[in-house]
């Protein structure tokens, strides 16, 4: 087992001089949120995931979740720490005071989150998948669904889940089958099956809210065709306790790579009678708006968790290479084995890790700063970081995710042979991290998000103004910081070409969807350096000052190491942005493999 | 009911003790500070006498302006207000100085339980409760690994070595618990919040009416003579196997010499 240090320094630095948490109190919505308060809170939410929830994930790993007759049964220990953080109240961070939230703004929801996740990935995710549901019925359930269910589920005393896939439906939403009944009393009767559920069957809570995507025998073909239900596990009794139980059950749980006790279910509605009873959310054929207010909360979560796993596991590697000696390094005394954290090539793979991670969480916490910029401003302005936002969205899932694995990989590699064997647990990180880049739109979706619909905001130009916009954060001439900003600078003007040569083709779908994986690579690494280059604009004037002065200029370095040494890789996947589709049809789908 | 919670401001357990060589007394405001784990406790004890019966809790701590974070955290766990006796004279004080000041702070206000934590962390004496109690008259009923409050009656199990006895008393009594009497919760997020807002109550010694010259160092009946940093552990022994299972021979013999067998 091994501890997890929440990175809370780190955290501040990014809230204060990166993306200006300090804006947030000037605004109406959010003048409570003064930044002192904030740490504060931040300090005891790290203390509590380092030691309530870090000590339950080797558990997880090793039990797991098992299903018996229906029930499915978590680890002790996980028990106890879900109870430990219903009563701490965490989870209602940033849902609206009227359900007994704090009213606090995305960002700082999820620095917490980070942190939670970074502590036990797999328990995270339940919280994970409540707070989508919250989200969906915030903004599409009638007052009367949200009085009902609402305060248990913001308090997380009652758990929720997210219902999309079926075994023809998976990335093609659109497909699925399920199909749902009017009845005369104004409720629904649902029958299918859906697969896949993340928390569909638990001991955590006693109750389940399950929002399950159906269609009504009226339904239009398609995505247009689906509604959301509400179909909880128990129905609920006059005094609104749960009483009795809905006809949903869980027919069996995946055997999976990694997240051993995040049950991942095989749903059945309605096998045992006329559908499982459930309740309209939103408008009929509408469901898909609902879901994806969900599913754009959870896939920025999703992308956080690349950031955490990533700091989970690296913090691991450095502590070994600070233990694990191995070696002469250069300059150390011949005949004394030096620690390997002293091998330039380990250190190498440590500051790139730390580097990247650095650079997924500036850009994770821009993402939630401009969606909450987004809700507490109004008009045009608001409609801006709306679009920055959802620009924002797929380069946090996808790109962190797949950092999430590298760095989770590298972290094994500092291991070396330790890393392959279970034992140390570093390995679990990793095959935890590997489920983020497929679940919640798999990566690939999001690489053709971005140059479907998002490339196109503005009739085409909305891209390359915030691309403009982005120039004046590399702008600071002080020579300290100067090939910090000629480095950005550099990948800023290749993703303008490339953008430019996307918008271009943009009638040639199957050469801009070929380009698309690379170009979202791209995209997030040049984006990631101009928010680390604002932070090192910022390290500096706190050097300048004398404030904690090492810490700032470890800022600095890592700022440049990935300016000058990650962002290039950007010269690498420009031509993969441009190559078109040529070769990967050049071959039949038999030549392939 | 109303119940006192004394707490202490002591260094952080996982970081470095400093000690002023000159005063050779605790530096506070060096490396990091905490409430003191043990008072955690305390305080739960109190948070289920709250959360039964109502109770009212205050938490009193003897300290400088810095220690007002200790209170706030204490106050994070949904406790009521408190109060703070603060004053330069009071810095260097030993135990039993300590205790005249937390008597004079009690003798002020109305109670029924005052619940301490059985030792501090950083000074490990186990005399403050005790003391406290003498000074008041009331009865002490220390190292409790088990209170009930039944009326004007109250009931601990005090441990020892051998166990623990029971041991009975009426209200108002002063109470120190040990560790195992219950799992502390975690602080609510909504109880940090409020902690902000919580009435603190600041009191000088004049406001007490204790006699500066009798706490501080000067008045202290305890001297510190002399001190020294922990010395740093020695390596551990290896034994090694030659491949006729001598190692198991080589154990036997050292456990024997440990007095362990
Ligand atoms: C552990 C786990 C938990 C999950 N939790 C949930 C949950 O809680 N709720 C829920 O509803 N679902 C859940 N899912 C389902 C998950 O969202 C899907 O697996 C995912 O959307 C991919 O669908 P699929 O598995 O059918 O893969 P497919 O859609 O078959 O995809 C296979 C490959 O083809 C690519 N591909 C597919 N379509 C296209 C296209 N149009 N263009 C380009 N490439 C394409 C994909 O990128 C992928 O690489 C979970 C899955 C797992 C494994
Ligand atoms: C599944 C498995 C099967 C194996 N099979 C065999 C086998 O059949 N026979 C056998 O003899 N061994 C075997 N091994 C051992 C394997 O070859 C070693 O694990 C490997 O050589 C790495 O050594 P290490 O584990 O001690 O890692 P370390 O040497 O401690 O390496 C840790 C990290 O430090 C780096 N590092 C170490 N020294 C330096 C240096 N001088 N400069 C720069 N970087 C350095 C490494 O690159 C690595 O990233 C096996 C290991 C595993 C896990």
């Amino acid at each position: 087992m091994t501890d997890y240090t929440p990175p809370l320094r780190d955290i501040r630095f990014v809230l204060d001089h990166v993306v200006d948490l300090d804006r947030l109190a000037t605004l109406d919505d959010y003048a409570h949120v003064d930044g002192d308060l904030v740490m504060g809170l931040l300090d005891e939410a790290g203390r509590f995931t380092a030691s309530a929830l870090a000590p339950a994930n080797r558990d997880g790993d090793t039990i797991g979740a098992t299903l018996h007759d229906g029930e499915v049964t978590t680890p002790d220990s996980w028990k106890k720490a879900y109870d430990d953080y219903v009563a701490a109240g965490w989870g209602a961070l940033q849902h609206p005071a009227a359900y007994g939230g704090g009213d606090f703004p995305l960002v700082v929801a999820n620095a917490f989150k980070e942190m939670m996740t970074a502590a036990n990935m797999a328990f995270a995710l339940g919280p994970l998948l409540t707070t989508g549901a919250v989200y969906a019925m915030l903004h599409h359930a009638s007052d009367e669904l949200q009085q009902t269910w609402l305060p248990r589920m913001v308090s997380g005393e009652w758990a929720g889940t997210m219902n999309l896939t079926e075994p023809q439906a998976g990335s093609d939403v659109g497909a699925l089958t399920t199909r749902a009944e009017r009845v005369e009393d104004g409720t629904y009767r649902i029958t299918g099956q859906k697969i896949y559920i993340t928390y569909g069957e638990h001991d955590l809570t006693d109750q389940i809210v399950h929002l399950v995507l159906a269609r009504l025998p009226d339904a239009p073909e398609g995505t247009k065709g689906i509604s959301l239900f509400l179909v909880p596990k128990f129905l609920l009794d006059e005094d609104g306790q749960p009483a009795e139980r809905n006809d949903v059950t869980c027919v069996s749980i995946e055997h999976k790579v990694g997240i051993h006790a995040s049950p991942t279910c095989v749903m059945a509605y309605g096998e045992d009678g006329d559908g499982a009873v459930g309740w309209l959310v939103g408008e009929e054929h509408d469901g898909m708006r609902a879901m994806f207010t969900m599913m754009n909360d959870a896939r920025l979560q999703v992308g956080l968790q690349g950031l955490a796993i990533a700091e989970r596991a690296h913090q691991q590697a450095a502590d070994y290479a600070r233990e694990r000696r191995q070696g002469t390094a250069p300059g150390a005394e011949r005949g004394t084995q030096s620690p390997i954290v002293d091998h330039p090539d380990v250190r190498r793979m440590l500051l790139d890790s730390k580097a990247r991670i650095e650079a997924m969480r500036v850009l994770t916490y821009a993402n939630a700063m401009a969606i909450d910029l987004a809700d507490a401003l109004d008009g045009d302005e608001a409609a801006h970081w709306q679009k920055v936002a959802d620009l924002y969205t797929p380069l946090s899932k996808a790109w962190c995710t797949d950092l999430g694995v590298e760095v989770a990989s590298t972290a094994i590699q500092v291991h070396g042979g330790m890393g392959y064997v279970e034992e140390t647990g570093v390995a679990q990180h990793w095959r935890d991290a590997r489920i983020a880049p497929i679940y919640e739109g798999t990566n690939g979706i999001q690489a053709l998000d971005l140059v479907g619909r998002k490339l196109g905001y503005d009739g085409g130009e909305f891209v390359p103004s915030h691309l403009a916009s982005l120039r004046d954060d590399v702008a600071d001439d002080r020579d300290e910081l100067a090939s910090t900003m000629a480095g950005v600078a550099a990948g800023l003007d290749v993703l303008e070409e490339t953008t430019t040569w996307l918008l271009e083709h943009r009638a040639d779908l199957r050469d801009v969807f070929a380009g698309a994986t690379p170009y979202l690579r791209l995209f997030a690494t040049v984006v990631a350096g101009t928010l680390l280059a604002r932070g090192a604009s910022a390290a500096l004037d706190q050097v300048e000052a004398g404030v904690d002065v090492d810490f700032h200029r470890a800022k600095l370095t890592t700022a440049r190491y990935f300016a000058e040494q990650v962002v290039p890789e950007v010269h690498a996947l420009a031509p993969r942005v441009t190559a078109t589709a040529r070769d990967l049809f050049a071959l039949d789908p038999d030549q392939l493999g | 009911m109303k119940v006192i919670v004394p707490v202490k401001r002591v260094p952080d357990t996982a970081g470095d003790k400093v000690i002023d060589a000159d005063t050779k007394t605790m530096d506070r405001d060096a490396g990091e500070t905490v409430l003191c784990p043990v008072n955690e406790f305390a305080i739960e004890e109190a948070v289920k006498l709250k959360e039964a019966t109502g109770a009212e809790v205050t938490v009193l701590l003897i300290g400088p302006d810095g220690a007002q974070s200790t209170i706030r955290k204490a106050l994070s766990y949904g406790l009521d207000g408190a109060i703070q006796v603060t004053d330069d004279a009071i810095s260097g004080s030993d135990a039993l100085g300590t205790a005249r000041v937390i008597a004079a702070a009690l003798a002020d206000v109305e109670f029924d339980v005052v619940i301490f934590g059985n030792q501090s962390t950083d000074a490990r004496t186990s005399l403050v409760p005790a003391a406290v109690a003498e000074l008041l008259d009331l009865p002490s009923l220390t190292y409790a690994r088990f209170m009930e409050i039944d009326g004007d009656a109250i009931t601990v199990h005090r441990e020892h070595e051998e166990g623990w006895d029971v041991v009975e008393s009426t209200l108002p009594a002063v109470v120190s618990v040990v560790e195992a009497i219950n799992e502390p919760r975690y602080p609510n997020f909504k109880g940090i919040m409020a902690a902000k807002s919580k009435p603190l109550d600041v009191k000088s010694l004049a406001d007490l009416g204790v006699d500066a010259a009798a706490v501080g160092a000067g008045d202290a009946a305890a001297t510190m003579y002399a001190f020294e940093p922990r010395p740093p552990k020695a390596a551990g022994t290896i034994v090694t196997d030659d491949g006729s299972g001598s190692a198991a021979d080589d154990l036997a013999d050292w456990m024997e010499e440990q007095k362990f067998i």
